[in-house]
């Protein structure tokens, strides 16, 4: 059998895909009881008899967590359903502690909307959604010894405290007609689901802490001969790979999966539908169960919990709350800011918009907040294997520091000393800057006693001057700077340089 | 000496706020009781108590009594002891729900119901037997033996809180707490000669209560008499926070209720009989209709008015029941598993523990049904059965939502027969499943319900139970009516008909 490339494949084939996108939600608390939802506590301490599923105990639906919802359904152009259900998808796992699935059905909350998609060179790609609903996460399961799978471990653990946190599950229609641009599109749906629910504070958007997790959807069908319509070409078998956890897996995982169906297809055996497993380590999938003896969910009606009817005065009343599209406020922002399609590129992958932004907004000009984000910030966090966001400094300190520099007080050189002070707690950069004392040295009396001293000591360098060759001057400033530790207006000192050797600057 | 136990709740209650006796007295009184004639299963006694708590109950009436002679003031129950039917979970007391898969569990937390039972200060004697998750009109498929009936020890209480029925008629308790999910309150209570309300649905918390059949479980109270009834109703009902599916509205005036019926004066009230629960089609034992009759020539000479109503969709109650109950319980269940609590029966992988401990820890009845329930939910099947169930289950709603338009109440007898023999019905779940036949139609519309006795079946000398139903949120209307039957009946046998049954060999 020929092993395809992804170009390949798509130059044979029509291909089509939809994408189901998993949302953490960031409520205080889980979807059905009153535990703490946070990642990272110690195994089984944000249980109660609710998420743990013992006997007697019973689900309450979590108001704040259905407002994400209708919030992430209304940002996704979706309609609200003004009665919607929640349903028990019957199955039995170690992880899922009732056995069952508190999850929707037939009467998803938001459903029928559309997003559209920004593709790096701005083509605009509008991707259907079918439905976003709400629903509970399982537990996790860690299975000890053996590969670590659940086959051949001698033991398995389970930790509940992941048990009834809040999801919101996107689903997309089957996006067709993409061709070669397929992965590009699949990833960069997922990218402006994640901006979105970060944008709209439901969610930490983490997608290495699994708080948006992706499963892809991809067919393959052959392309309509002359005459033909493609939309008249029915779908071939999908696969549906699993937990695909970052863009570029996205993307990958898209590749991967378009080569090895076609591959299939061309060689005459067919493609099975199933789910399939990612591998990042490498960029491949490998079956899970097929769907043809998949599991009977058995969904029925939750009669625990009362239907979702949220009223249309408090529908509209959260419409109002929805921001704007990342895509458009990138745009936008471009545009008033001036900066290249490259920079806003950079700046957008390097989750840096919302905190330029912010900086801009605290008084600083774009240009200088990118300068501090984009350079020194990023080299600290990139030390530090942090997000930028996570750094110890807020955009309102990175304005005041840039306004200390604008007012002559510091030099670049001595806010970047600041700055190590303020991202050390040392307070706010005026207070570092005082406490540091790393104000610049703007007496001209102490300044010119430095250059007669640096002059002195290298009269070559004077003569040089005198001699027209200005840029010399630079070593005397060099030389000052070093006297003054840094804390002389480096700008000032070349104007006294060339005073003392009588040269007009 | 005064006998406590054969008191009513409602003169413990008054005795003890007279200073006459303490909860420590009454509850000893009891637990004396339930030694001598509750026996064991080996010991074919009346077996109504799973687990005794006798040090809990104990300890709860000394601080009752302390806080009287303090000068606390207590809710009216207080020092009142009550057996709470093992379907409900009790933090610190073993909780079974009558399965053997939970056998040795310790809940860590207490029911609404349960918090709401310690908080009215009532000692908490034990916990009574039930059918295995409420499965059953008969006690028999308890996971740990059958209860038997006070009246003939040779046959059933009622099911599925038969151990909450025969503990009220073997007065091992004033006062008990049961389930309703198709009758299991109200058929022990006709089958035992007492008083037992399903409420409104939503109108006690199910929180905590193991469940069966969510959309159609009720937590009820059990007594001799209806005032009893009424008093434990008021303690258990009202808004829970935890239970998403409670009412959001004060408990009924059930209280105020019985103490007006009792006055016996029923002028303007119209009653329904409902054509097809009657026995007018055949099928019930002659002396449940004769009581049945007599009954109504009560209610009639009190003033109401009885008409007869019909409502044809009840037809088919029986069979939907029979659709949804094992639905909503085969999914109930699953959590059964082994994985975090309850019985484990230990195999090479986690599948195989969980078959296992699921195959070994059910009976066959709760299997049965298990596997009734994910048949019906299956794809492919789910809107044939499951589907047309619940379009039933709108019908009968509507019967019910007619019938009421044209009378006050609606009456019954509660159950075809009087109690039959243990065994008698055991492979025939088909005969079992037509006990509940006149009670389930209550369930799957929501609304409240009532039994209360009605006489003796002269054929066979054993209890008749006369249902009343109500609509939704009008439970006060069960107690008015139920009190005032009551009060008449009582007054021609001349007492409670429950001192009439027979007296139980008492152990050494």
């Amino acid at each position: 059998m020929t092993t395809m490339t992804y170009e390949q494949a798509m130059e044979e084939f029509d291909p089509v895909f939809g994408i189901e996108v998993h949302v953490e939600l960031n409520t205080k608390t889980k979807m059905f009881c009153g535990c703490a939802n946070e990642f990272g506590a110690e195994p089984n301490t944000q249980v109660c008899p609710v998420c743990l599923g013992l006997p007697g105990a019973m689900p309450v639906t979590n108001q704040k967590a259905v407002e994400s919802a209708i919030r992430l359904g209304l940002a996704l152009g979706c309609s609200i359903r003004e009665s919607s259900r929640f349903a028990r998808k019957n199955y039995f796992y170690p992880d899922l502690s009732k056995d069952y699935q508190i999850s929707q059905y037939d009467e998803p909350t938001c459903y029928e909307g559309s997003l559209d998609v920004v593709l790096d060179d701005g083509t605009v790609v509008t991707v259907a959604i079918e439905r976003a609903h709400m629903e509970e996460d399982a537990g996790k399961n860690t299975h000890v010894g053996g590969s670590g799978g659940i086959q051949g471990a001698d033991y398995s653990l389970v930790d509940y405290n992941r048990g009834g946190v809040p999801l919101v599950e996107i689903v997309t229609k089957p996006v067709t007609g993409m061709g070669d641009r397929t992965a590009e599109v699949a990833r960069a749906y997922v990218a402006t689901i994640r901006d979105i629910v970060r944008a709209l504070g439901i969610s930490d958007g983490r997608m290495e802490q699994g708080s948006v997790r992706a499963d892809v959807n991809l067919s393959l069908r052959p392309k309509a001969v002359a005459g033909e319509s493609q939309d008249d070409v029915p779908f071939g078998k999908r696969s549906e790979t699993k937990n695909v956890n970052s863009l570029r897996a996205i993307e990958r995982a898209v590749h991967f999966e378009a080569a090895r169906q076609a591959s299939l297809l061309l060689a005459g055996q067919p493609v099975v539908q199933e789910t399939r497993h990612w591998h990042e380590d490498t960029s491949s999938t490998t079956p899970g169960r097929s769907k043809e003896e998949a599991e009977d969910y058995r969904y029925f009606p939750e009669p625990d919990l009362l239907p979702v009817q949220p009223s249309r005065e408090w529908v509209e009343e959260l419409r109002g709350t929805i921001p704007e599209h990342p895509a458009k406020m990138r745009a936008r922002l471009r545009e008033e800011w001036g900066f290249s399609d490259l920079e806003m590129r950079d700046v957008v992958a390097a989750d840096a918009l919302v905190l330029i932004a912010d900086t801009v907004a605290a008084g600083a000009t774009p240009q200088a907040a990118r300068k501090w984000w984009m350079g020194e910030l990023s080299r600290v966090a990139n030390d530090r294997e942090v997000a930028l966001a996570e750094l110890p400094v807020t955009p309102g300190a990175i304005a005041e520091l840039q306004g200390l520099v604008d007012e002559g007080k510091i030099n670049d050189k001595l806010a970047r000393q600041a700055l190590e002070g303020v991202l050390a707690g040392e307070g706010s950069p005026a207070e570092v800057v005082a406490s540091r004392g790393l104000e610049v040295v703007s007496d001209d009396s102490a300044l010119e006693k430095a250059v007669d001293e640096a002059l002195a000591a290298q009269p070559d360098v004077l003569a040089k001057i005198q001699d027209g060759k200005v840029q010399a001057a630079g070593a005397i400033v060099g030389a000052v700077m070093k006297a003054t530790r840094g804390q002389a207006d480096a700008g000032r000192v070349r104007e006294i340089i060339l005073q003392r050797a009588g040269v007009e600057g | 000496m005064t006998d406590w136990t054969r008191k009513t709740a409602a003169q413990m209650a008054d005795a003890l706020a007279a200073g006459e006796v303490t909860s420590v007295e009454l509850v000893q009184a009891h637990l004396d009781r339930i030694a001598a004639v509750d026996g064991t299963v080996e010991s074919n006694s009346v077996h109504a108590f799973l687990h005794i708590d006798a040090e809990g109950a104990l300890e709860a009436a000394r601080a009752v009594d302390a806080d009287r002679a303090a000068g606390v003031e207590l809710p009216r129950l207080a020092g009142v002891p009550i057996g709470i039917k093992d379907v409900l979970v009790t933090k610190g007391l073993p909780t079974t729900a009558g399965s053997r898969i939970l056998e040795g569990w310790i809940p860590p937390y207490d029911a609404t119901v349960t918090r709401r039972v310690r908080e009215a200060r009532m000692p908490i004697l034990g916990k009574t037997n039930m059918d295995e998750f409420a499965m059953g009109s008969s006690t028999e498929h308890s996971g740990y033996g059958p209860t038997r009936n006070p009246w003939d020890l040779d046959r059933i209480p009622g099911g599925s809180g038969g151990g909450s029925a025969a503990a009220l008629a073997a007065f091992e308790a004033p006062l008990t707490i049961g389930s309703d999910t198709g009758g299991s309150i109200r058929q022990p209570a006709s089958v035992t000669a007492t008083v037992g309300v399903k409420p409104t649905y939503g109108g006690v918390s199910r929180f905590g209560a193991i469940a069966l059949a969510s959309s159609l479980d009720q937590l009820g109270p059990c007594g001799r008499t209806v005032l009893d009834t009424a008093l434990l109703h008021e303690v258990m009902g009202g808004h829970d926070e935890m239970d998403a599916t409670s009412l959001n509205e004060p408990v009924p005036a059930v209280v105020e209720a019985a103490l007006e019926g009792a006055q016996m004066d029923l002028t303007g009230v119209k009653v329904g009989v409902v054509r097809e629960l009657s026995g007018a089609d055949g099928g019930y034992q002659a002396g449940v209709t004769q009581r049945f009759e007599e009954s109504l020539d009560k209610l009639r000479a009190m003033g109401a008015e009885v008409v007869e109503v019909s409502c044809p969709s009840f037809e088919y109650a029986l069979a939907a029941y029979y659709v949804i109950l094992p639905s909503e319980a085969s999914s109930n269940l699953a959590k059964f598993d082994s994985v975090r609590f309850g019985k484990r029966v230990e195999k090479a992988t986690v599948e195989k523990t969980m078959l296992a401990t699921r195959a070994e820890g059910f009976g066959d009845e709760v299997k049965r049904r298990i596997i009734l329930g994910t048949y019906a939910l299956s794809a492919g099947y789910y809107d044939a059965y499951y589907g047309s169930a619940q379009k039933v289950r709108t019908l009968v709603q509507r019967d019910f939502d007619a019938a009421f338009e044209q009378c006050d109440v609606l009456v019954s007898p509660t159950t075809p027969t009087t109690p039959f023999k243990i065994g008698e019905r055991i492979d025939d779940p088909l005969a079992m499943y037509l006990n509940d036949i006149a009670t389930i139609p209550a369930n799957l519309a929501g609304i409240p319900g009532m039994s209360l006795p009605s006489g003796l079946a002269p054929e066979d000398g054993l209890p008749v139970g006369f249902q009343i139903l109500a609509p939704a949120h009008e439970d006060a209307r069960l107690y008015r009516i139920g009190a005032a039957l009551e009060a008449s009946l009582t007054a021609e046998w001349g007492g409670p008909l429950s001192a009439q049954a027979p007296e139980l060999e008492v152990a050494e």
